[in-house]
């Protein structure tokens, strides 16, 4: 059976990442190549790199990152950040990436993940999803981090992006992003109805119920998950194990 | 040496990078039918849409080079589809080598593609030496090979299919060892011990 994807997010700027200090005896904190060997080896199914550098710079050492990732690590990876022309992304699959997720450039061009699909795959391209509810109770997607509100509404957006040749959706709630409250789940639900492609559950964990039940509930095929490991809260095979033992199928 | 075929598709890099971390540097990305015939083992990998990847076999005229090939040769993914019999994608004609057809994933209550860890099981070939059954893969494609004669590993998705197929000196696997983790590096390593 297929099994439900756990999924750990590393955010890196200027080539070393920005989290993830409570693994004991790492030589070197900041080194995602190390903390992704890790993960990997904890049994993550695959992992998202984040590139949160602004700079040219940062940008060019992203790249170089990635291709010692990908020479490094033997499960997929996804890249993320910033990427908004072809060239960012068959520079980033050309250093080894297997997806791309991009996000504000596909609000702003939706046909950049029609130019991607075609040139790449379907399969390499994840689109991703921040939304809001607005007072009259629909979800519209943002940007820049869920600080710019568009007129865009979400479940027609996701629809969108499927149809534009999207091979999975990541959907991050800024309502529930960072409140380790929970996920909204009949929203992950009606996603799921409505699409025919996997989705990814981003934001608002804070125990194992939470990821649990949008696994169950909120029918998401994959939990991306941050600061819940970086800190230490949980571990991918205390969580695996518990997701066992409530019937859903992991990895073990 | 070890023969990667290189007829313009995507993801080779993570088969290269696969092998090196396995220790095998021995690696030569190439299209030329004598370097590819003299090769110890041959790998035939492959991302993407099937019409359009054996059309670039065969501009090379790699499509009746590959099964006249008596070394140990895996397809992976796209490369495994294109030595069956057939695809439904692009309605097109493959190598034949193993014989069963591609079809496309078509039951509403799956997501297509199939992308992720799914098992592998009822496993029959040096292929899978040492590797458990029901382990998981790492999977993503849309069409699948029908269960046949040659199918040494199954996988359910909706329906059952198969999830590697061997043909004497042939291998295939739809799922990707180059990303699956400790199971896939096994594979690869049973393969190039053959």
């Amino acid at each position: 059976m297929l099994s439900k994807r756990i999924i750990p997010c590393l955010d890196v700027k200027d080539g070393r990442t920005v989290k993830g200090v409570h693994f004991v005896g790492l030589r070197d904190v900041g080194d995602a190549v190390e903390l992704g060997s890790r993960y990997a080896a904890e049994g993550a199914d695959e992992l998202v790199y984040l590139d949160i550098s602004a700079t040219h710079e940062g940008r060019h050492t992203f790249t170089q990152l990635v291709e010692r990732i990908a020479r490094a690590i033997n499960i997929p990876f996804t890249v993320g950040g910033g990427i908004s022309t072809m060239d960012d992304a068959e520079r980033l699959l050309g250093a080894g990436a297997d997806k791309v997720s991009i996000n504000s450039a596909a609000l702003a061009r939706p046909a950049f993940i029609s130019e991607l699909a075609e040139r790449f795959g379907s399969q390499f391209v994840v689109v991703a999803i921040d939304a809001k509810t607005t007072p009259d109770g629909t979800w519209r997607c943002t940007t820049h981090g869920g600080r710019r509100l568009t007129d865009v509404e979400l479940f027609s957006w996701a629809h969108e992006a499927q149809e534009r040749g999207a091979g999975e959706i990541l959907f991050t709630s800024m309502d529930h992003d960072g409140t380790l409250a929970g996920y909204p789940c009949d929203t992950y639900a009606t996603l799921s109805e409505r699409l025919s492609i996997p989705i990814i559950a981003s934001g608002g964990a804070g125990t194992i119920d939470h990821i649990a039940d949008v696994l169950t509930r909120g029918h998401a095929d994959a939990a991306l998950i941050a600061s819940l490991f970086h800190d230490g809260v949980l571990t991918i095979p205390a969580l695996k194990q518990e997701l066992h033992t409530r019937n859903i199928t992991v990895r073990i | 040496m070890i023969a990667i075929i290189d007829y313009n598709t995507g993801n080779i890099r993570s088969v290269i990078n696969a092998l090196a971390r396995m220790g095998a540097t021995d690696c030569m990305l190439t299209a030329d039918a004598d370097v590819i015939r003299r090769a110890s083992h041959v790998l035939l990998p492959g991302v993407g849409e099937a019409g359009t990847a054996m059309n670039e076999l065969r501009s090379r005229r790699l499509d009746t080079l590959i099964p006249t090939l008596t070394q140990p040769v895996l397809g992976i993914c796209i490369g495994t589809q294109l030595m069956c019999l057939s695809s439904e994608e692009g309605d097109t004609t493959c190598m034949g080598i193993f014989p069963t057809r591609i079809v496309r994933f078509n039951d509403d209550a799956i997501k297509v593609p199939h992308m992720g860890w799914n098992t592998i099981t009822q496993l029959r070939s040096p292929l899978f030496a040492g590797t458990d059954e029901e382990s998981y893969v790492y999977y993503v494609h849309s069409y699948y090979p029908e269960l046949c004669g040659c199918t040494i590993a199954r996988t359910e998705y909706g329906v059952p299919f198969s999830g590697a197929l061997m043909r004497d000196n042939f291998f295939g696997t739809q799922f990707h060892p180059e990303k699956s983790g400790p199971v896939g590096e096994q594979i690869l390593r049973n393969f190039l011990a053959l």
